[in-house]
């Protein structure tokens, strides 16, 4: 077949240029300019895809982006596949591989058909009452064995990419004066008034070439000249702007909060053969001062059984195609239409030679000037006009109507147009909260005072004559130049003539129509949403248009609805015998139009996707073959496998060597915050649930903070190096979290303390030096401070030096063995741990990791704030009421401990639990229960938080928090595993040197 | 995403810059062991969530640090006010300086 439907004409093609592209590997050709629609439309195709639920054959419907059928995935090399694009969108490039979707094995046989005979069982709310059993082989047995792997199969539209996507996709943040959304005559009216006064101007429009239905315009002159000469004059004004920049292909699919307006913007495929450093597509996060919307209105499908067939599209459209693309839709068509636009159609295409066999009017009279001169043309009208049946599957053969005069007859035709009005696209002005008013005369919702600073002109505004148009476009463009601090241009007359007013429309479903429980009437096309089901939805007691739509799927579909929300609004008012206002209207969210992952995601993927914290000794560890695990954004070492250990032998071998000699480890991770100024003590004494005031300088305590709600919410050593300043540590993952609540009491409530907070988490590398062997390995390199026992005991802190360079030295541990941490500025980092590790080596010692760390401080009992915490856990539940200032009258938290909750008798205790088969380890996050086989519907007693093998204990040990724990020690309780409950006895949380000699040796 | 005004920075910057701190002129008790618990969980749990207009603290996380307050009206995100922490939160609030 060879373009048999092409035309001469076509103002956007290019018909020197050729191009060849496949449509399910069948190969066709097309012209520059084609879309992919068009071109498909032109070699005679017309199934282009299946429908969702009952897999009918589906055709070209529209020839914009409100297109729900013609869903094609799109190819163009290994990587390049995007699934769903519109074919109506889809420009033609010369080699386009593009295949149809939803059918299986092919677009002509399909074998979910047999879903359209068995349609009486595909009603509204069918996914919710069929699937619902037989559950006797488990909860949800049918669903998840059954029915979903065969819904999957059947439902479903395009496949996703496998293969990663080499694309680039840019993200830019930009401003402007005046934005305007929409080239069409309006658009185009409010960029030239709003440029004219100079103002900053970004005119966007979401077609490859700007112009609107100004590009199909045959008949009307602006200005003196034809449309489309006016039309190209403005463009190149604009474009020879300075103060203007046209961005085509690019879609405002989002308006936020004070006119923050997200576009799509994708790149034509020729020029990024011709640069392939471009990016696919471009999202444009554009803050405006003021907003134009100019974005025309989608003409609506009428609703009749079998209006889904192929061959039956909107009238406007077959107009686009065949003026823009040199395109005739069929040979012979008959429009059915309740408004005088579709007229214009009918006259272009009978211009063309096409047979117009009938325009059947659905209104009583058909008396415009419009109707007026399709009658002068000699086509035949008729009125009061109802769509009885269609005839033809594949693709439209006849239909039968009845209309006045003639009564009920049969037209044989090969397409069909039909318009039932238009409606305004109020989507972006809705999404900057603008209410909608509905204008019972224009049968529109339509908008009234808008929220944000915007202005809406033309179609979008329901505004339809060409002339009106212009003037309330160029009306919008100077009142936002002026908004935007500009002096705007004089009002500008734009006259226009030979477009006569159009009007008229209809909305919902005729009489005959509702109620036929066997139409296959039509609302919403891609969800396969039918006029019965809507009826359904109401009758069983949904209301609400908002349940209604969810009940039915009505405009929930990729299309969002755009042709069929008006119509499934109305349908459910007379379903309801009410009005629409009454019915509401569903809410419009963004995004307008489907937006790539890829350019949501723009250049944050991979390395990108997530800032990756690395300490100055991690090289190091990564030499050495370290396994990292991620703690927050930071990668830290978790153990370091030697040749043939897996993960369980490292972390044993590691645990041995630091309890018996000397292990060193990566502590930069450590939130760190300097606390300085004349009431620094004073300040911690109430951040804190420990006292300060009396901490000596050069001695640390272990700090605990509690969110005021009375629990505790991060911990850390703080060591006082004078006595105006202290050295705070906080959790790996809380530093932030401390930083900001220290800030948010020091400058809201403690208004009066002088304290300054500094973050120096990044500026210090924390060496850990564990184990018997500590002292012998940092004494070579520590110098101007004592390290014995009486001059720096356990929880002291000295600024000296190590190898050379300024140290801060403390004299902690996290292991239960003498500890020590060794603070240098982080660029000296790598080079005091690698002489730290030499030394240790020579001690036996090694490097450990996170979970070492772990094992180590569980085995002494040692909580990790977001392990054995949970944001509902007190210093009481613990065992770590001790360090309470007890004398404090005031702290963050204190006052909530006296609450009835905190305070509650039988609140889950830390304790431990020793299994007792010593080999079985435990799961963390496992139940504990009194017995083996608890009651169904029980409580659990509590919950394991941590549980590893030790190593040093030669058994598994675990951690729980368990109601009542402490007085249940010695008591066998029951932990859940995948193979059941296993028993083990309460102990202590602490299971290594509980009087804590070695910490002081 | 909003604009907020800064009052320490004396300019607009986009809301990516800062962090919502929550209901604003919600006094910690001087002395909270003298309130009655009833009178401390409304502290630490009531807040008023107005459909309308609505004093919230900010913080200026990426910029100067600083907290402060604004006023907004939840329905529209028009900012009617924008004021430094302590002071008191203006009487009839208006329209914010662009
Ligand atoms: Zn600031």
């Amino acid at each position: 077949m060879s373009q048999a439907f092409r035309v001469p004409g076509g103002v956007a093609l290019d018909r020197a240029r050729p191009i060849s592209f496949t449509f399910d590997g069948v190969a066709y050709a097309g012209y520059e300019g084609d879309t992919l629609a068009s071109a498909l439309l032109a070699n005679g195709v017309r199934i282009v895809g299946r429908s969702y639920k009952y897999h009918r054959p589906r055709g070209i419907v529209s020839a914009g982006p409100e297109e729900p059928n013609a869903l094609v995935g799109v190819a163009r090399g290994p990587g390049r596949f995007t699934p769903n694009l519109r074919a109506t969108e889809v420009e033609l490039t010369d080699g386009l591989v593009a295949t149809s979707q939803n059918r299986w094995p092919s677009l002509r046989f399909d074998i979910g058909a047999i879903s359209d005979l068995l349609a009486p069982l595909f009603g509204a709310g069918f996914y919710y009452k069929t699937f619902m059993g037989p559950n006797w082989l488990g909860p949800n047995w049918a669903w998840k064995r059954v029915y979903e792997p065969v819904v999957r199969r059947a439902a479903g539209l395009g496949t996703a990419p496998t293969a990663p996507d080499p694309d680039r996709y840019a993200r830019y943040f930009d401003h402007c004066d005046v934005l305007v959304v929409g080239a069409g005559a309006a658009g185009l009216a409010a960029a030239r008034a709003a440029a004219d006064s100079g103002a900053d101007v970004v005119l966007c429009d979401e077609a490859a070439a700007p112009g609107g239905s100004l590009l199909a315009e045959t008949r009307a002159t602006i200005e003196g000249r034809p449309a489309r000469d006016w039309l190209a004059e403005t463009l190149q004004a604009l474009g020879a702007a300075a103060n203007v920049r046209i961005l085509t292909r690019t879609q405002a699919f989002g308006c936020y909060a004070q006119n923050f307006v997200g576009l799509s913007e994708r790149l034509p495929e020729p020029a990024l053969i011709a640069d392939p450093t471009l990016p696919r597509e471009r999202l444009w996060q554009m803050r405006a001062r003021e907003v134009v919307l100019a974005a025309g209105a989608i003409e609506r499908p009428l609703v009749f059984a079998d209006n889904d067939r192929p061959g039956i599209l909107l009238a406007e459209s077959a107009r686009r195609y065949l003026n823009l693309y040199g395109v005739k839709v069929g040979e012979r068509v008959v429009v059915v239409t309740a408004h005088d636009s579709a007229y214009r159609a009918a006259l272009d295409l009978a211009s063309a030679g096409v047979a117009v066999a009938l325009i059947a009017d659905l209104r009583d009279e058909a008396s415009g000037p419009l109707p007026q001169a399709a009658r002068a043309a000699g086509i035949e009208v008729a009125v009061k006009a109802s769509v009885h049946a269609i005839r033809g599957r594949g693709r439209i053969e006849a239909v039968r109507l009845a209309a006045h005069p003639g009564g009920m007859r049969t037209l044989a035709c090969d397409a069909l147009l039909m318009s039932g009005g238009w409606t305004p696209s109020v989507h972006l002005f809705s999404q900057a909260r603008g209410k909608l008013a509905f204008d019972a005369g224009l049968e529109a919702f339509r908008p009234g005072p808008p929220v944000a600073r915007q202005r809406s002109a033309g179609a979008c505004n329901a505004t339809f004559g060409l002339q009106e148009a212009l003037a309330e476009g160029d009306a919008a463009g100077r009142a936002a130049a002026e908004a935007a601090g500009r002096s705007p241009p004089d009002p500008r007359a734009i006259p226009v003539e030979g477009a006569p007013p159009a009007a008229g429309g209809t909305l919902g479903a005729p009489l005959h129509v509702l109620g036929d429980r066997h139409a296959r009437a039509f609302v919403d096309f891609q969800n396969d949403v039918c006029v019965k089901d809507v009826e359904l939805a109401i009758q069983e007691g949904y209301r609400s248009i908002e349940h209604v739509k969810r009940y039915t799927t009505t405009g929930m579909a990729t299309d969002q609805g755009k042709l069929s929300n008006m119509n499934a609004l109305a349908i459910a008012a007379a379903v309801r015998r009410t009005s629409i206002p009454e019915v509401g209207l569903t809410t419009f969210r963004p995004p307008y139009m489907p937006v790539t992952f890829g350019a949501f995601a723009g250049p944050a993927r991979d390395d990108l996707f997530d800032p990756a914290r690395r300490t100055p000794i991690h090289a190091w560890a990564a030499e050495r073959g370290a396994a990292f695990e991620d703690v927050g954004q930071w990668k830290r070492a978790w153990y370091f496998p030697r040749r043939g250990e897996g993960m369980r032998a490292a972390v044993a071998r590691e645990g041995r060597t630091v309890r018996a000699g000397v292990g060193l480890f990566d502590a930069s991770t450590l939130g760190k915050i300097e606390v300085v100024g004349r009431d620094a003590a004073l300040f911690l004494e109430r951040m804190y649930a420990n006292a300060f005031k009396k901490l000596e300088v050069g001695r640390c305590r272990y700090g605990l903070m509690l969110t005021e709600t009375g629990y505790l919410m991060d911990d850390g050593v703080i060591g006082r190096l004078a006595p105006d300043r202290f050295h705070v540590t906080t959790t790996t993952g809380g530093a932030a979290r401390v930083l900001a609540q220290m800030e948010d009491y020091l400058q809201t409530e403690f208004t009066d303390l002088e304290v300054w907070l500094t973050s120096t988490t990044e500026q210090w590398a924390t060496i850990a030096v564990q184990g018997p062997r500590a002292r012998d390995t940092i004494a070579p390199f520590v110098e101007g401070l004592d390290l014995s026992n009486a001059a720096f005991p356990h929880m002291s802190v000295r600024d000296g030096k190590a190898c050379g360079v300024p140290a801060r030295v403390m004299r902690v541990s996290f292991s239960g063995e003498l500890g020590y941490e060794i603070n240098v500025g982080s660029a000296y980092g790598l080079d005091v741990w690698k002489a730290l590790f030499a030394e240790a080596e020579k001690h036996g010692g090694c490097a450990y990791g996170t979970e070492t760390m772990h094992v180590l401080r569980a085995e002494k009992g040692y909580v990790i704030v977001g392990q054995e915490t949970d944001g509902t856990v007190t210093l009481a539940d613990l065992g770590l009421d001790w360090a309470i200032g007890k004398a404090k009258a005031d702290f963050v938290g204190k006052r909530s401990l006296r609450l009835a909750e905190p305070a509650r008798e039988g609140r889950k205790q830390l304790v431990g639990l020793l299994t007792e088969d010593p080999t079985v380890v435990l799961e963390e996050g496992a139940q504990v229960t009194a017995t083996a086989t608890p009651p169904t519907g029980s409580s659990a007693l509590g919950h394991i938080t941590s549980s590893y093998p030790s190593a040093t204990l030669g058994r598994s040990i675990a951690l729980a928090l368990v109601a009542g724990g402490r007085a249940r020690v010695g008591e066998k309780l029951f932990a859940s595993t995948a193979a059941g409950a296993v028993a083990a006895i309460v102990t202590a949380p602490c299971f290594f040197d509980p009087d804590g000699k070695r910490l002081h040796g | 995403m909003l604009l907020i005004p800064c009052p320490y920075c004396g300019m607009e910057r986009p809301e990516i810059e800062f962090r919502h701190g929550g209901e604003a002129h919600v006094v910690r008790p001087p002395d909270p062991s003298a309130v009655t618990d009833e009178a401390w969980t409304d502290y630490l749990y009531f807040r008023s969530n107005p459909k309308g207009v609505y004093a919230e603290r900010w913080r200026h996380v990426s910029g100067c640090g600083r907290f402060f307050n604004v006023v907004r009206d939840t329905v529209s995100d028009r900012i009617l006010a924008s004021y430094r922490a302590g002071e008191p939160r203006p009487a009839a609030p208006v329209e914010a300086r662009r």
